[in-house]
């Protein structure tokens, strides 16, 4: 492919505003997605959205740095950590939620919510997640604003590419390299705080003697980050992410796209002779939308599968249009409905019409009903759990009396963070009397069993059924855990379990 | 050379094949993606250099690493083995009663014995413990030859009735009726007897007749009333354990023709630390009885 960029003419147009020397990378005419990529320049935009984008992007980023630092004072036997995955201990904590490994469906909830509510969102702004708050675009935005401090905006920059290598360009790709390695490790090294406890992390971290997986992680995610945002860009978006492909269910001719109204536009002129040429469109042909493209396509080819959506062409357009006393919204936000209405002369609807659709409605409404359900069964969950697994090789065994004994593995769990007794007992089992291997305890008709803070005690217990107590069949009954404490309610828990062994001579 | 075709609508070159007018598109790959091509085909045979690879006449190549599974397991094997040596030798220190009132010696010696069990047990004692016909069911209370740690660890020692071991275990029981010592219907009235002492049903009046010589041929070894004596290793008959069968025809067989179980002494094969360890996780199976 040929180089292209610079073989327009810029300069200032009769209109007083500047034209663009820019050729779209990804346009019709040189469109090629597989062939070496052409580097794109983007020009710094100004605008409603561009301030959006660096809100969100203000936002996105102390969440994610300052989140791991947060404590949250959870008594003597858990972390203080506000959101902590302690993936050794198997524990997940955020804030006053602890999620135990055999919780996890909250975690899938949580990520089925997010699912849906990114498809409400793509259903009615498109692509809004792509051109706002991907971590992609996020960390790309600032890899480009770092570009711009030091190497100066698009024009700059492209003639930074093509001069010949000096001491200056050097020091500036330097500079630009280290900055943006810089941003990759903190982006790295903010990860692993998640996973651990944050201040003693970071000390070890610095002392070399934090876990080898944490230097991994963080080596890992500061190369991602750097290539990415730095170098593979949109390509990410085009070659690598599956989500754009997915968006194409999810759009339809009612989602808000960002588009160019060509009904308006068209035909385009760069010279000023409306007044005389009624056919000439408001499109100026400046190419301020093609400059600040991020992905290096034209808008004006339509909604294509590159847009990200980030709605920097409505800033870059709206200035121009300022500039030249036209109406704003050459380029807008607009659904395929709305355009073709416009084409063929008709009126358009508003733009919040979008939000009322059977479509976002059963989106909200699912999404909506997942969440309920979700807090519903998150207030209402035992913090006590019991599980019983039989032995089953033997079944069970006759002791020298004729009387059957049965084994079992008692798992109580206390997902409370504060150690707790509770008392083990039978329910249903006529004459059987209750022992341990584990425990110091005589036989008879249960005993208490003391569990540490947050973990899960496994005890071996038999039962014994004397011989005149046995029946024919296999007897069904309960085990039942009791916290054993005053004046609270205490909390319980029980699991069938069967007990074999059988009267002998039927 | 043919003339390369474009297709009209893409622009794109052809590869000049064309099935039923549809003609297929030569598009090049993505640079970077050809690139991740060509390090994958460097990598891979930087791999076969480095690791053991490429098949010879006899044998393969090495790799430069000198790396191979089998000594890598030999580390791992080696690493679980220091990593388990502290504990090991504490075993080896303590006595079994020392053993079991130290809880993390007794999880040790359980876990260890489980293992060892499995590998050296199971196959006549099954891999739960409980036994099959001739074969005794060690999850039970009733024991043969004791079922304190004690006598448990001399049996697994020692063995029972194994020829090798001079201190093994031995007792015999008369063939009754191979040999001649009771007739047939003397058999038939011991059995009744036997039956009856273990709470089943049995023929009245030849009970009565069998109990008579019972007490002159049976209870210097089994006792008077059935109870079993486990220094001789003869089995208690007034329970409900019953290692060869509790009916009426295995009863009678085991008299005329008895059968002896044998075990052997796993002393020599078995280091003493895996005898402690066996031990314990026998004893812990639920019949383990205290030290006497």
């Amino acid at each position: 492919m040929t180089q292209v960029i610079n073989t327009l003419k810029a300069g200032l147009s009769t209109g007083g505003f500047e034209r663009e020397a820019a050729q779209a990378v990804n346009n019709k005419q040189a469109r090629s997605l597989y062939a070496a990529r052409v580097k794109i320049h983007p020009k710094a935009a100004h605008g409603f959205f561009r301030r959006l984008k660096w809100m969100i992007l203000g936002v996105a980023l102390a969440v994610y740095y300052v989140l791991p630092w947060l404590r949250y004072d959870r008594g003597p036997h858990a972390p203080d950590q506000a959101v902590l995955a302690d993936l050794a201990g198997r524990r997940f904590y955020f804030f006053f939620i602890e999620i135990w490994p055999q919780e996890f469906y909250y975690i899938a909830g949580l990520l089925i919510m997010a699912g849906v509510g990114l498809f409400l969102v793509t259903s009615v702004v498109g692509r809004a997640w792509c051109g706002y708050a991907c971590p992609q675009t996020v960390w790309t935005d600032l890899f480009m604003k770092v570009e711009e401090w030091i190497e100066g905006d698009r024009n700059a920059r492209i003639k930074l590419d093509q001069a010949n290598w000096g001491i200056l360009k050097l020091i500036k790709r330097l500079v630009k390299n280290a900055v943006w390695l810089l941003i990759a490790l903190a982006t790295g090294g903010a990860w692993i705080f998640y996973f651990a406890d944050a201040p003693t992390l970071a000390q070890s971290f610095v002392n070399f003697t934090a876990p080898p997986a944490a230097y991994f992680t963080v080596a890992t995610l500061t190369a991602t980050t750097f290539v990415f945002a730095g170098y593979m860009r949109e390509q990410v978006c085009t070659y690598m992410c599956p989500w754009p492909r997915i968006q194409g269910a999810m759009l339809d001719e009612d989602s808000l796209i960002v588009t160019y109204n060509t009904w308006r536009g068209e035909s385009r002129s760069g010279h000023r002779k409306r007044v005389e040429q009624a056919a000439v469109g408001d499109c100026v042909d400046c190419n301020a939308c093609v400059a600040v493209c991020p992905m290096g396509i034209d808008i004006r080819d339509g909604n294509q599968l590159e847009c990200i959506t980030c709605a920097l062409c409505i800033d870059a357009c709206d200035g121009v249009m300022e500039k030249v006393g036209t109406p704003k919204g050459l380029i807008s936000y607009s659904t395929l409905r709305n355009y073709n209405a416009s084409v063929a002369g008709h009126p358009s609807k508003p733009n919040w019409h979008v939000m009322l659709r059977a479509r976002t409605v059963i989106y909200s409404t699912l999404w909506l009903l997942i969440g309920v359900a979700m807090v519903t069964s998150l207030l209402m969950r035992d913090r006590l759990g019991l599980d019983v697994v039989a032995d089953r090789n033997p079944l069970f065994v006759t002791l020298a009396d004729g009387s059957a004994r049965d084994g079992y593995t008692i798992k109580i769990l206390n997902m409370e963070a504060r150690p707790r007794r509770f008392l083990l007992s039978l329910h249903g089992l006529d004459g059987a009397s209750l022992s341990s291997p584990d425990l110091d305890e005589p036989k008879g008709d249960g005993f208490e069993i003391a569990v540490e803070a947050d973990k899960l005690r496994q005890v071996k217990v038999f039962l014994e059924v004397p011989p005149d107590e046995l029946k024919h069949e296999p007897e069904e009954f309960d085990f039942r855990v009791r916290e054993v404490t005053q004046g609270e309610t205490a909390e319980t828990a029980e699991a069938r379990a069967i007990f074999h062994g059988y009267k002998r001579n039927p | 050379m043919p003339d390369i075709q474009r297709d009209e609508i893409s622009g794109t070159e052809t590869t000049g094949h064309e099935w039923d007018g549809i003609q297929e598109l030569n598009t090049p790959l993505p640079r970077w993606w050809l690139w991740t091509f060509y390090a994958t085909v460097i990598w891979g045979l930087g791999y076969t250099i480095a690791y053991p690879a490429w098949p010879m006449i006899s044998g393969a190549t090495t790799g430069v690493l000198g790396w191979n599974s089998r000594t890598q397991i030999a580390l791992e094997q080696a690493n679980a083995k220091a990593a388990q040596a502290s504990m090991v030798s504490r075993i080896e220190a303590a006595s079994l009663d020392e053993i079991t009132k130290d809880a993390d010696l007794l999880q040790f010696a359980k876990a260890g014995g489980a293992a060892a069990f499995k590998v050296n047990c199971v196959q006549c004692h099954g891999s739960g413990a409980a036994g099959a016909p001739g074969y005794p069911n060690l999850n039970d209370d009733d024991w043969i030859w004791g079922g304190s740690l004690e006598a448990i660890q001399t049996t697994l020692l020692h063995g029972i009735r194994y020829a090798q071991n001079p201190n093994t275990r031995d007792s015999q029981m008369p063939r009754f009726g191979v040999d001649g010592i009771l007739t047939p219907v003397q058999i038939v009235q011991v059995t009744e007897h036997v039956l009856a002492i273990s709470g089943q049903e049995a023929d009245a009046a030849a009970a009565q007749a069998g109990s008579v010589i019972f007490a002159e041929n049976c209870a210097a070894c089994h006792g008077a009333s059935g109870e079993g004596n486990r220094d001789l290793g003869s089995p208690a008959l007034a329970d409900a354990i019953w290692l060869y069968g509790s009916d009426r025809v295995a009863i009678a067989q085991q008299i005329t023709d008895p059968t002896m179980g044998v075990m052997p002494a796993w002393s020599p094969r078995l280091d003493a630390t895996s005898v402690k360890q066996l031990a314990v996780y026998v004893h812990s199976l639920g019949g383990g009885e205290p030290t006497p």
